[in-house]
């Protein structure tokens, strides 16, 4: 851990400038509300109407507030190019997302964003880049998919490395069947733990690293998953000779603000919410190896 | 006769390795193709080789009396499958089932015990590469024991 | 606020500080300032009839205040309470909106700013340092603070410089008093025990203020005596705490048994937290009317030592005790300077004061250099 003072810009793509009010929400719509699987569900927002609408960038955050519920920090999983829809995929495990899972279409939904930092995608630029997701961690790099995806040929090779817990955890296997249909991108799922009729690959996520071809030396990774996940995936990736200064981990803490005025989500000298959740992972190295940070 | 050489020296198992240790194993290597559905090995027979997959998926399982197997991992393209052949009782603790065509290099590990025993040098290297082999599965099955998407997982 | 170049001291003339602070009342401001409250000096708003106590000392130590009255007529002969200013800046409880559902959707109504311009009087040293930490975390980064940055603006300081450091305090080794070097409109300097005071202006604001009360340029003797005085307070300081590597060190050591130590007698009930004029971190809380249709979100002081501070799906990350005292000691005197560019400690003791266990953070970071392997420093 440095003393240096975290310079949120580096190595990420620059995030747009943060709103003026940042402590208000803003009302948003909601047009389509479906579940994804047994405790994940998807909420698509669109602007009030003559609502300003702000860009965001893949890796980016938002705090969504229910009236009187409560405001929980969810990461943006639709396509940055598309700002006018806002999607939010995240899991109903406490007190406010389990009301939001029963939100309906129509309902309001207050909103706060986008915060933090955002993946590397334009700085990665004509290196390999590997994908690695844990569970709903899919859903925060999907937009940055999405958006290298968009200009593909600007990349070398992209591999997608998902575990999910079981098959009937895996997120947007729509999106997943048309990425593989229609890209030059490899895509391997695994689940930690099979069920019958499951064809598909068994185990951990990190054991998927030593089979996938990229070049070490030029490639870029993004790790979104749980802490432990990212851990072991960053040892998987460094023994392959991936530098840390060219792994992105985003993180995750309890926030209240999202701006840096709350305190909650310090990590070391890091805000969570507005020098992350996207780090570079040599920044944040020391620190998730110490306990109770 | 064909040799398997030029093919096992292409794979980073043997990196590192010198030209006659890579001979030595070429020497106990055959190849082999299985079936989709077709076992490898089951879980109790004597194990007496060891694989590189060269293309394929194969599973590894453990049998229930009550329920159908249950499938611990899968292996894929270019990675090292089995190590009971380097462990008294010599005997597969899993099965190996593959679930597509399989092509395999298949290495005589009966043999290759007894030249590691009389040359401890090339036992040494092989003992190293198994370490690391050992050292990934027990890394990965703990991970799973963790069962880290639970209550680890993100919102 | 704008910078006046470095202004003529005065003595203020009869009636002295009432006469002043009613001139402030006259430029539109209310006026918060030290009362004598439940034992204990306070910063509250004072009425125009209102005469500051006198002759109030201060006897403190780790987990000890006690006041004692009746020693003569001085104004500010004593050190800090257990309030700071930051109960003006940033309210212990505050509103941030109202939600009110109907057929046509959510409409959030953002909380409007309240309109009064407070004067503060009495600011020592190391709380113009604690006003300027606050600024760096609610103004001076990407986002503002409209709250903060609305009580902020209309803010008249006058600070006093520290004669008589209390038992718990280290603002010399801090680098913020007992002298003030800045961040006031006007200054004041006690030269005698119920006597007169020095002023000077920081600010035009402040200088147009002073130009309205009665006023005389301070004479050679009078500038000697403050002097005297300034050198007297940095000889009495409590405490010390050697800054040199500090941060590193605390880094260095965050592996340190003495966490479990400190965690021994710490009874993570936040106090230090509270009582500090830096920490700044809040939790929210919503709430709603029976029917769902109003609800309102308020912003309410926070600790670090809660376990719920750190809590994400699955549990908290600071379980322990030992987690959470070092975050915060962590924060203040290390990782702080990475975030903003200086220590967020000021150096004023209340923590130590108020610690009901009576935990001096200042002997806490001596025992970590110690078993750190440097040279203990001397004290003070």
């Amino acid at each position: 851990m440095t003393l240096a003072a975290p310079e949120a810009g580096k190595g990420a793509a620059a995030a747009p400038p943060p709103a003026r009010d940042p402590m208000s929400p803003t009302p948003w719509r909601v047009c389509r509300a479906f579940r994804e699987t047994d405790d994940t569900f998807t909420l698509e927002l669109i602007p009030e109407p003559g609502r300003e609408v702000r860009p965001f960038a893949a890796g980016q955050f938002n705090m969504l507030y229910l009236p009187g519920i409560g405001e929980v920090p969810i990461s943006i999983s639709g396509d940055p190019a598309y700002p006018h829809t806002l999607v939010h995929t995240t899991r109903a495990v406490g007190a406010v997302t389990k009301k939001m899972a029963a939100i309906r279409r129509g309902d309001s939904v207050g909103v706060r964003g986008p915060f933090g930092t955002a993946w590397p995608v334009e700085s990665s630029e004509g290196s390999d880049v590997v994908f690695v997701a844990g569970g709903i961690g899919l859903a925060p790099l999907r937009p940055a998919l999405t958006q290298l995806l968009s200009r593909r040929e600007r990349y070398g090779r992209v591999v997608l490395l998902y575990g999910a817990r079981t098959p009937e955890d895996i997120l947007f296997r729509k999106t997943l069947r048309e990425w593989r249909a229609d890209f030059d991108l490899e895509i391997h799922v695994t689940v930690d733990r099979a069920t019958r009729d499951w064809r598909g690959n068994v185990g951990v996520v990190t054991s998927l690293i030593p089979r996938v071809p990229f070049e070490p030396g030029h490639t870029v990774a993004m790790i979104c998953g749980p802490e432990v996940m990212i851990r072991y995936t960053v040892m998987e990736l460094e023994r392959r000779g991936v530098g840390p200064d060219r792994i992105h981990v985003s993180l995750e803490r309890n926030m209240k603000c999202a701006v840096g005025f709350c305190g909650h989500c310090q990590l070391g000298p890091h805000f969570v919410c507005k020098d992350g959740p996207v780090f570079p992972y040599e920044k944040v190295a020391a620190l998730l190896n110490q306990r109770e940070v | 006769m064909e040799t398997l050489e030029p093919l096992l020296a292409e794979h980073p198992f043997v990196r590192g390795m010198n030209q006659s240790q890579i001979e030595t194993i070429a020497g106990c290597a055959s190849n082999a193709r299985f079936e989709t559905g077709q076992y490898l090995f089951r879980e109790g027979e004597e194990a007496n080789q060891f694989y590189i997959l060269r293309k394929g998926r194969i599973a590894i399982e453990a049998a229930s009396p009550t329920r159908d197997p249950i499938v611990i991992h899968t292996y894929g393209d270019g990675e090292i499958l089995g190590w009971s052949w380097l462990v008294p009782p010599y005997r597969w603790r899993f099965s190996g089932k593959a679930l597509e065509l399989t092509r395999v290099l298949m290495l005589d590990g009966k043999c290759l015990r007894g030249k590691c025993e009389r040359d401890h040098d090339l036992g040494y290297e092989l003992l190293k590469r198994f370490a690391d082999i050992l050292a990934s599965r027990l890394d990965a099955a703990r991970l799973q024991l963790i069962d880290m998407y639970d209550k680890g997982g993100r919102r | 606020m704008e910078t006046a170049p470095p202004g003529i001291r005065y003595v203020l003339g009869d009636p002295g500080l009432p006469r002043l602070i009613e001139a402030v009342r006259g430029a539109g401001y209310r006026v918060a300032g030290p009362k004598v409250r439940d034992g204990a000096l306070c910063y509250e708003e004072l009425d125009p009839a209102e005469a500051l106590p006198r002759g109030i000392r201060d006897e403190q130590g780790p987990g000890r205040y006690r006041l004692k009255s009746g020693h003569d007529a001085s104004l500010f002969a004593q050190a800090v309470g257990p309030q700071s200013w930051k109960r003006y800046l940033s309210p212990p409880e505050q509103r941030l909106f109202v939600a009110r559902k109907d057929g046509s959707g959510l409409r959030i109504e953002p909380e409007a700013a309240d309109a009064s311009r407070w004067a503060f009087v009495g600011v020592r040293p190391c709380d113009l340092a604690a006003i300027r930490l606050r600024d760096k975390v609610f103004l001076d980064g990407a986002s503002a603070d409209p709250a903060y940055r609305a009580v902020r603006k209309g803010i008249l300081v006058v600070a006093v410089q520290c004669t008589a450091p209390a038992g718990t305090c280290f603002c010399l080794s801090m680098g913020t008093g007992p002298r003030a070097a800045g961040g006031f409109d006007l200054l004041l300097t006690e030269i005698g025990e119920g006597g007169p005071l020095l002023v000077e202006a920081g600010t035009s604001e402040g200088e147009a203020i002073l130009r309205t009360v009665p006023r005389s340029e301070a004479a050679p003797g009078d500038l000697a005596e403050a002097e005297r005085r300034m050198e007297r307070a940095e000889r009495s300081m409590g405490r010390s705490l050697e800054t040199a590597g500090l941060a590193e060190l605390l880094l260095r050591r965050s592996e340190s048994p003495r966490w479990e130590e400190i965690a021994g007698r710490c009874l993570a009930c936040g106090n230090c937290t509270m009582a500090c004029p830096t920490c700044f971190c809040t939790t929210v809380e919503d709430i709603s009317d029976l029917t769902g249709s109003t609800a309102e979100r308020w912003r309410r002081w926070d600790s670090c030592f809660t376990l719920a501070f750190s809590y994400i799906h699955g549990g908290s990350v600071r379980r322990a005790v030992p987690a959470r005292y070092r975050q915060w000691m962590t924060h203040k005197l290390a990782t702080w300077t990475a975030q903003f560019g200086e220590s967020g400690c000021v150096g004023c003791g209340r923590c130590i004061t108020w610690c009901p266990a009576g935990i001096d953070l200042t002997e806490e970071a001596r025992a970590l250099r110690e078993a750190d392997g440097a040279a203990p420093s001397p004290r003070t």
